[in-house]
């Protein structure tokens, strides 16, 4: 989207109405607010564009802002849904002192086309009341006398508290601070006191930092290059040792790992696997490597391998079974194996499907990522082969006395049906456009029994099938 | 004195050597896997060349065997097809793994299937096109359908190689009550049916 000039607002639905979530500068010179409802901002004024807002996207940035804000301290948490705070304790005077930080991170983020709020204090809470209701930083100590001057809601307070305690007059922190605590919890309860302390740092505050993203990859640089598909392997296995050990602890298992050595000459090559079931056991993940690392071509050799799984899926520690695990993990392996050779999305298994149409009366599915399921039924005989419909001369309604089909002169001998399906007429099917079909099972004299379909809104007879 | 080979009757009385590569032909083939694959009773890999227009019906396979057990898996030619079915058979993870060739197939492919198939103790089926085989295989059926007045299954099938016993020729029906090929007695001395023929 293109930046506005004019009025520009974000909208959220809530509460059945449409409410302006966030807005830029002009809309405020106009009077709006943000908690508006969408109908009167538009009242007041008429050339207002707005979006819908994303509060998940927005979530989504500012974990990104969190990872970015890393560079200043390691103690990076998330304030609110818009907030970031930072726990910059011994870490300013890599920047030369509390100022030039500050200035630092302004100028980074405005060229990034943000607008930054941002307050610098002793405690999380005077820090906070800073960014939002002043600027700048409190020198150390200073803190009492810099948030003295603000109004109420910077202590963070319910909104009925803040109404509450400015009809009675107390506008600024300092009124409150004037007067005696005893009174204020008999009034308002103690959690002002407890916002006030935090302020002031006689209650500790915590920033808690974002956790880092588990990562499931392992790295592993040589001081001499190797060349031989044996040593590569051992590299392997002891990376894959770590990564495993991290999915163990996660209780997660790999779906698709990528290994990727770097030669001398700094060209890489790269050895994929995607696995049949998410797995996390190194014993049996690293001969489903072999193939893949024969192939490399190692040129002058190899000085660094990096194992990262690529994908990662949940696995449950489960409770073992003697019965069916060692051979289900072998046709697992199996289908990895030859997943690795002619690719993994073609190796199937068959499904039932609930339809009378003959070839979607089952379906296929990736046997890698499904599980047989469901039961098979049969109300009459069908074929165990089915192929594209195959047209013969023939007229009538019933099937003809001789034919030819597939270069082959065969006459009928005893014929089963009709059967009638109907097109399902909810799908589009282009194969189904012909209307009707009645089919027979016709067995010829020559032996083959075929299963023969006529059209009767628009005369004509396929062959679609053989029976056994 | 060496241990007898494990075996199976595909027929009453008509052993098939387990754990050996067996090949099938004709266009009666595909029931010949099928109960074979009814027979053995365990997972199935099927491989075929993708671009291959008659697929397998699994609603028709049920009426034989469970295709819950049944993989499919899909080439692009046939050195992947080969490749595939050493695999399967050496990774000793089903009972049956049916290969659809479409080509010749050479002395040296036939006798790596059948060593794959002693190593990894699975029996492997091809289903060749007529003439096609290789000497490596242990026996050779030729399955044709055979019209029949009061089945719908019948079929013929000859034994057209086989190294360890002597040829012959059975004509079979599907019993789909006990799952099992039977062997119908030649015709002439059929009982119920001398009226029939008149």
């Amino acid at each position: 989207m293109r930046p506005v000039d004019g009025p520009f607002a974000l909208t959220l639905h809530e509460a059945n109405t449409d409410r302006i979530y966030c807005l830029n500068d002009p809309a405020e010179g106009q009077g709006l607010s943000q908690g508006m409802g969408l109908a009167d901002a538009r009242a007041f004024c008429p050339d207002l564009q707005s979006r819908p807002a994303d509060p998940a996207a927005d979530a989504r940035f500012l974990r990104i802002l969190a990872r970015w804000a890393k560079r200043y301290c390691p103690w990076v948490g998330l304030d609110g849904r818009d907030g970031l705070a930072l726990d910059i304790t011994g870490a300013a005077h890599l920047y030369g002192g509390e100022a030039a930080l500050l200035e630092d991170l302004h100028a980074r983020l405005t060229r990034a086309g943000l607008q930054v709020r941002s307050g610098l204090a002793d405690t999380k809470g005077a820090a906070w009341a800073i960014a939002h209701y002043a600027r700048g930083v409190a020198p150390p100590g200073q803190t009492r006398n810099h948030i003295a001057k603000l109004p109420v809601p910077a202590l963070r307070l319910p909104e009925d508290t803040v109404t509450a305690l400015q009809r009675l007059g107390l506008r600024t922190v300092d009124d409150i601070l004037t007067l005696p605590r005893a009174t204020l919890t008999r009034r308002f309860g103690t959690d002002l006191l407890m916002r006030l302390d935090q302020a002031l740092g006689d209650q500790p505050e915590e920033v808690s930092p974002l956790p880092d993203p588990p990562s499931f990859a392992a790295q592993m640089s040589l001081p001499e290059p190797i060349g031989l598909a044996a040593d590569v392997m051992a590299g392997t296995e002891r990376l894959l040792a770590q990564v495993c050990t991290r999915l163990t602890q996660q209780e997660a298992g790999a779906r698709a790992l990528l290994l990727t050595l770097r030669r001398v000459d700094q060209a890489s090559q790269q050895v994929e696997l995607r696995l049949a079931r998410p797995l996390r056991d190194a014993a049996r993940i690293l001969p489903l490597f072999e193939r893949g690392v024969s192939a490399v071509d190692a040129g002058f050799g190899i000085d660094q391998l990096r194992l990262e799984a690529t994908q990662v899926e949940r696995l449950p520690a489960r409770q073992l079974s003697p019965l069916h695990a060692a051979h289900q993990d072998k046709l697992h392996d199996l289908i990895t194996r030859i997943g690795s050779r002619i690719g993994l999305d073609n190796v199937h298994r068959y499904l039932p499907a609930d339809s009378h149409i003959p070839e979607r009366s089952y379906t296929t599915a990736v046997a890698a990522y499904s599980d047989p399921s469901g039961a098979w039924v049969t109300l009459r005989p069908r074929p165990i082969r089915l192929f594209p419909p195959e047209p013969i001369a023939a007229t009538g309604h019933r099937p003809p006395r001789h034919f030819r089909w597939r270069r082959m002169s065969l006459s009928t001998a005893r014929i089963t049906g009709p059967e009638r399906i109907a097109p399902e007429w909810w799908l589009q099917d282009d194969s189904w456009r012909s209307g009707l079909r009645d089919y027979w099972q016709v067995d010829t004299r020559q032996g083959r029994r075929l299963w023969m379909y006529h059209t009767p809104q628009t005369p004509g007879w396929y062959v679609q099938g053989e029976f056994a | 004195m060496p241990k007898p080979a494990p075996h199976i009757d595909i027929l009453p009385d008509v052993p098939l050597r387990l754990n050996r590569c067996h090949e099938a032909c004709g266009p009666g083939a595909d029931a010949f896997a099928f109960t074979l694959a009814a027979r053995l009773n365990g997972p199935v890999m099927w491989i075929s060349e993708s671009w291959t227009p008659a697929q397998l019906n699994p609603v028709g396979y049920s009426q034989y065997a469970d295709p819950a057990q049944l993989l499919m898996a899909r080439t692009k030619d046939q050195t992947d097809t080969l490749a595939v079915a050493e695999e399967a058979l050496r990774a000793h993870a089903v009972r049956l793994v049916v290969t659809e060739l479409t080509q010749p197939i050479s002395l040296l492919a036939g006798r790596r299937l059948q060593l794959a198939a002693e190593t990894g103790q699975t029996t492997a089926l091809c289903l060749i096109p007529q003439g096609m085989g290789s000497n490596a295989a242990d026996t050779r059926w030729r399955c044709t359908p055979v019209f029949h007045q009061a089945d719908s299954t019948q079929a013929r099938w000859e034994i057209i190689k086989n190294k360890a016993g002597t040829l012959s020729a059975w004509d079979v029906r599907w019993d789909e009550k006990t799952r099992h090929m039977l062997v119908v007695p030649p015709a002439g001395n059929r009982p119920g049916l001398a009226d029939a023929s008149g």
